[in-house]
C-alpha cells in the first residue's frame, strides 16, 4: 500500500515540514487541544473555578470529581436520551440497510436504475433542517376539520382520528426516525449497490439454472457474498445515528421525550450553561462511538489493501 | 411462441416495478409537497391540502349543493342576479350578509326555495367561493410572493409587493435592492452561507494537499506514525471540540466572526481531507514521478505539476463533500455565527421554532437552501456520490 523510500526525491530535511506545518498546527488548535480539554473540562465545576466535586450536595450520592459523569450517566433525562439512541440505532440502522438493499437489488433490474436511484439519494444533499421543514409539513397537525399535512389527511380520510404525530410520546420518535430512514436510505443503496455488482454474475446464473429461486439466490449468495460491505454500512450508520442532532433539534428540540445524547450536549452547554456536564456527555459519547470507528476504519483499510 | 414468453416475462417483472415505483413515490411525495406548496397562496396553503392543487378551490362543492340549481354551476344562469358580478357580490361579501340575504324573500318567493339554508360555516365558504369567482379576492393558483416575502424577510399580514406597492411597508424594508441584505431574510442568509461555505472549502483543501503530498511523496522521520495518528483524529467527533474552542474564541473574541468559523471548518476537515487525498496521490504511477525527478524536478514542480492536476478527481469529490456539509451544517454555524451572521439553516431552525405555522414562508425558505445543493446534486451526481460515500466515515 505504502510506497516507502524507493523512487522518493532526496530533499532538506525542513522541506516536508513546510508542506505539513500548515495543517498540523490547525489540526492542533483545533482538534487535539479540544480532545484533551473536553476531557479536562468535563472534570471541572459550572465556572470552572474549581473540581467538579464542589457541586456535590451533603446527603445525596456524589461521584466527587466524576460528578458531571454522575448527571451524564444516570439522571432522569440523560437516561432518557440513551434509551432513544437505542431505539434510533435499532430502527434506523435497519431501516436504512433493509430499505437501502432492497432498492439496490430491485433497482438492479430495470432499465430506469440511475433515475430510481436518483431519487432515493436526493434526501442526502438536503440538509437536517430542510428535510425537518419537509416532514414537519408532513406531519402537520391541525385541531380543526381540514388536514393539510398528508399524513393526517390520509388517517382522516380512512374515518380515524388526526393523530398529533410529533408530541405524542412513542410515536413521536418513531415520527423522527421515519425522517432519518428517508434521509440516509440512499446512502445505504448506494454502497450496497456497488457491492452487488461485484457479485460475479456466473455464480448467480449458475445458482438460477440450478433451479433456486430469487428468493434462495438473494439470501444465499448475494447476502453472504456482500456481507463485509453490510457490515461497513452498519458501523457506519451506528456512529451517524449516535451523533444524531439535527433532525431532534429542529422537528421536536428534543422535548416531548425525544431528547438524544447529542441534542442534550447542545442543551447543556448553550441553554443551560453547564459546560462541564456537556463536556462530559460528549466524553461519554465519544467513547460509545470510538470503537466503531476504529471497526470502520480498520475495515476501510482493508477494502483499500485489497483494492 | 413468442408473444406469450414475453408477456409471461413482463408478469414476472411486474412486483419489481410496482414495488419499486412505488417506493418512489413515497420518496419523491414529501418533497415534492414542499415545493408545491411553496408556490400556493397563504390562505390556500391553510385551507386545502397540496394535493388538492388539480381539484376544485374550496366552497365549489357547497355552491354546487345550494345554489347551482338556480344560478347554474358557472353561477351566471340568472342574469340579474349574476354571481360572477363583483358589484353584485360586493353586497355579500361577509356570510351574515349573505345568510340574511338567503332568509329574505325575493319577487315574493322564498329565496332558497325547497332547498335548506345552509349553516353559517357552510355560508361562509359559500361567501369565500362567491368572491374568488367574481374576482373581488382572485387567488391565482400559484404564487412567486412567498418566495419574495422570504427572500426579503417580510414578516406582515400582506405580501412585500402588495405592502410596497402600497408604501405601507415596515420600517425595516426599503422595497429596493437593499432588501437583499434584510438580516432576517434568506436572501441575507444565501449570502452568508456562501461567504461560510466557499473559503471553508478552499482553505481545507489546500492544506490537506500539501500535507497529502508530502505523506506520498516525500520522506521524512515519523511518516508512517504520523499518518496513524491523522487516521486517529478523524474519531474525534464535532460535539467534542465544539466547547473548548467557544471558549477560546470567547476569550480571542472570535466568536461570531466569519475567520472563527472559516479556521473551525478548516481545522475540523482536515484529517479526513490529508487522508482521502493522500489515498488518491499515493496511489497515482510511481514511475511518473521518478521519471520527473530524474529530470530535475524539485518538489514543487511535481507538486503543482503533476500531483495537482492529476489528483483533480478526489479534489473535486472531496471538494463538493466539504461545501455540502458546510452549506447544510447547523450545529458549527448556531454555535460559532449564531444570529449575528444568520446562515440559511440557522435562519430556517429559526422560522421554524418561531414562527409555529407559517408555512407559506417556511417551504419556500427551506426551498432556498436546498436549490443550490440539489442543482449540484443534478449536475456533477457522480462526484457528489462518489464524496458522499468517502465522506461518510467523517466525525
Amino acid at each position: 500500500m505504502s510506497k516507502n523510500g524507493s523512487g522518493i526525491l532526496r530533499q532538506r530535511p525542513a522541506t516536508p515540514w513546510l508542506y505539513l506545518l500548515p495543517s498540523l498546527i490547525v489540526m492542533t488548535i483545533f482538534i487535539v487541544y479540544p480532545g484533551l480539554n473536553t476531557f479536562y473540562l468535563s472534570l471541572r465545576n459550572i465556572d470552572n473555578t474549581s473540581w467538579a466535586s464542589t457541586a456535590c450536595k451533603a446527603g445525596e450520592a456524589c461521584w466527587g470529581v466524576f460528578e458531571n459523569y454522575h448527571y451524564a450517566l444516570t439522571s432522569t433525562i440523560m437516561q432518557t436520551a440513551f434509551l432513544n439512541n437505542i431505539k434510533w440505532i435499532l430502527l434506523m440502522v435497519s431501516g436504512t440497510v433493509a430499505m437501502g438493499l432492497l432498492i439496490a437489488v430491485l433497482a438492479d433490474r430495470v432499465r430506469y436504475e440511475a433515475f430510481a436511484k436518483a431519487i432515493i439519494f436526493l434526501p442526502m444533499a438536503i440538509s437536517f433542517v430542510g428535510a425537518g421543514v419537509i416532514w414537519k409539513f408532513m406531519y402537520n397537525y391541525d385541531t380543526g376539520q381540514v388536514q393539510i399535512g398528508l399524513l393526517n389527511a390520509i388517517v382522516t380520510s380512512f374515518g380515524g382520528k388526526a393523530v398529533s404525530w410529533l408530541t405524542e410520546p412513542q410515536i413521536n420518535t418513531i415520527a423522527l426516525i421515519i425522517v432519518g430512514v428517508w434521509m440516509w436510505t440512499g446512502f445505504c443503496m448506494t454502497i450496497l449497490a456497488a457491492a452487488l455488482k461485484g457479485v460475479p454474475t456466473e455464480i448467480l446464473e449458475a445458482a438460477r439454472v440450478d433451479g433456486a429461486n430469487e428468493w434462495m439466490v438473494f439470501w444465499r449468495i448475494m447476502v453472504p457474498q456482500i456481507l463485509p460491505t453490510i457490515t461497513v454500512v452498519i458501523t457506519t450508520m451506528v456512529i451517524n445515528v449516535l451523533k444524531i442532532f439535527d433532525i431532534v433539534y429542529v422537528m421536536t428540540g428534543g422535548n416531548y421525550g425525544t431528547e438524544v445524547i447529542a441534542n442534550r450536549l447542545y442543551t447543556e452547554m448553550y441553554k443551560n450553561f453547564q459546560p462541564g456536564r456537556a463536556s462530559a456527555i460528549a466524553v461519554v459519547l465519544i467513547l460509545v462511538i470510538i470503537p466503531a470507528m476504529i471497526m470502520n476504519i480498520r475495515r476501510f483499510n482493508e477494502q483499500e489493501a485489497t483494492r | 411462441m413468442k408473444t406469450p414468453s414475453r408477456f409471461l416475462n413482463w408478469l414476472r417483472g411486474l412486483p419489481t416495478h410496482l414495488i419499486l415505483i412505488g417506493l418512489c413515490l413515497i420518496w419523491i411525495l414529501p418533497s415534492l409537497g414542499l415545493f408545491i406548496t411553496s408556490f400556493r397562496p397563504v390562505q390556500d396553503i391553510n385551507e386545502t391540502g397540496w394535493w388538492t392543487i388539480l381539484a376544485k378551490p374550496k366552497g365549489y362543492e357547497e355552491f354546487q349543493a345550494y345554489c347551482a340549481s338556480c344560478h347554474g354551476s358557472d353561477g351566471k344562469a340568472i342574469s340579474n342576479a349574476d354571481l360572477t358580478n363583483p358589484e353584485l357580490v360586493q353586497n355579500y361579501r361577509r356570510s351574515f350578509a349573505l345568510l340574511t340575504s338567503l332568509n329574505r324573500e325575493i319577487d315574493g318567493q322564498i329565496h332558497m326555495g325547497d332547498t335548506p339554508i345552509p349553516d353559517d360555516k357552510t355560508t361562509a365558504t359559500i361567501a369565500s367561493y362567491m368572491r374568488r369567482i367574481s374576482g373581488i379576492e382572485a387567488r391565482p393558483k400559484f404564487t412567486l410572493s412567498n418566495y419574495i416575502d422570504a427572500i426579503t424577510g417580510y414578516r406582515g399580514n400582506s405580501t412585500y409587493v402588495t405592502d410596497c406597492a402600497a408604501g405601507n411597508q415596515s420600517v425595516d424594508l426599503y422595497c429596493n435592492i437593499r432588501d437583499l441584505t434584510n438580516p432576517r431574510g434568506m436572501g441575507r442568509a444565501f449570502i452568508n452561507s456562501l461567504l461560510v461555505a466557499i473559503p471553508s472549502t478552499i482553505l481545507p483543501i489546500l492544506f490537506a494537499a500539501f500535507a497529502a503530498y508530502a505523506f506520498s511523496w516525500m520522506d521524512f522521520k515519523g511518516r508512517q506514525w504520523m499518518f496513524a495518528l491523522l487516521v486517529g483524529l478523524q474519531v474525534v467527533p464535532l460535539q467534542m471540540t465544539l466547547i473548548p474552542i467557544s471558549r477560546l474564541y470567547a476569550q480571542l473574541g472570535m466568536n461570531g466572526t466569519f475567520w472563527g468559523i472559516w479556521l473551525f471548518h478548516t481545522g475540523f476537515g482536515l484529517p479526513y481531507a490529508i487522508y482521502l487525498i493522500r489515498n488518491f496521490m499515493g496511489s497515482l504511477p510511481h514511475e511518473i514521478f521518478e521519471s520527473a525527478y530524474l529530470d530535475g524536478a524539485s518538489h514543487w514542480t511535481a507538486f503543482t505539476k503533476l500531483a495537482i492536476p492529476l489528483s483533480v478527481p478526489a479534489l473535486a469529490s472531496l471538494g463538493i463533500f466539504q461545501f455540502l456539509w458546510i452549506w447544510n451544517d447547523l450545529l458549527v454555524a448556531l454555535v460559532f455565527l449564531g444570529g449575528k451572521y444568520p446562515v440559511l439553516t440557522y435562519q430556517i431552525g429559526n422560522m421554524v421554532t418561531s414562527l409555529g405555522s407559517g408555512w407559506h414562508l417556511l417551504t419556500a425558505a427551506a426551498f432556498i437552501s436546498m436549490a443550490l445543493p440539489m442543482i449540484i446534486f443534478f449536475a456533477l451526481q457522480r462526484y457528489f456520490v462518489r464524496g458522499m460515500l468517502a465522506g461518510s466515515v467523517k466525525g
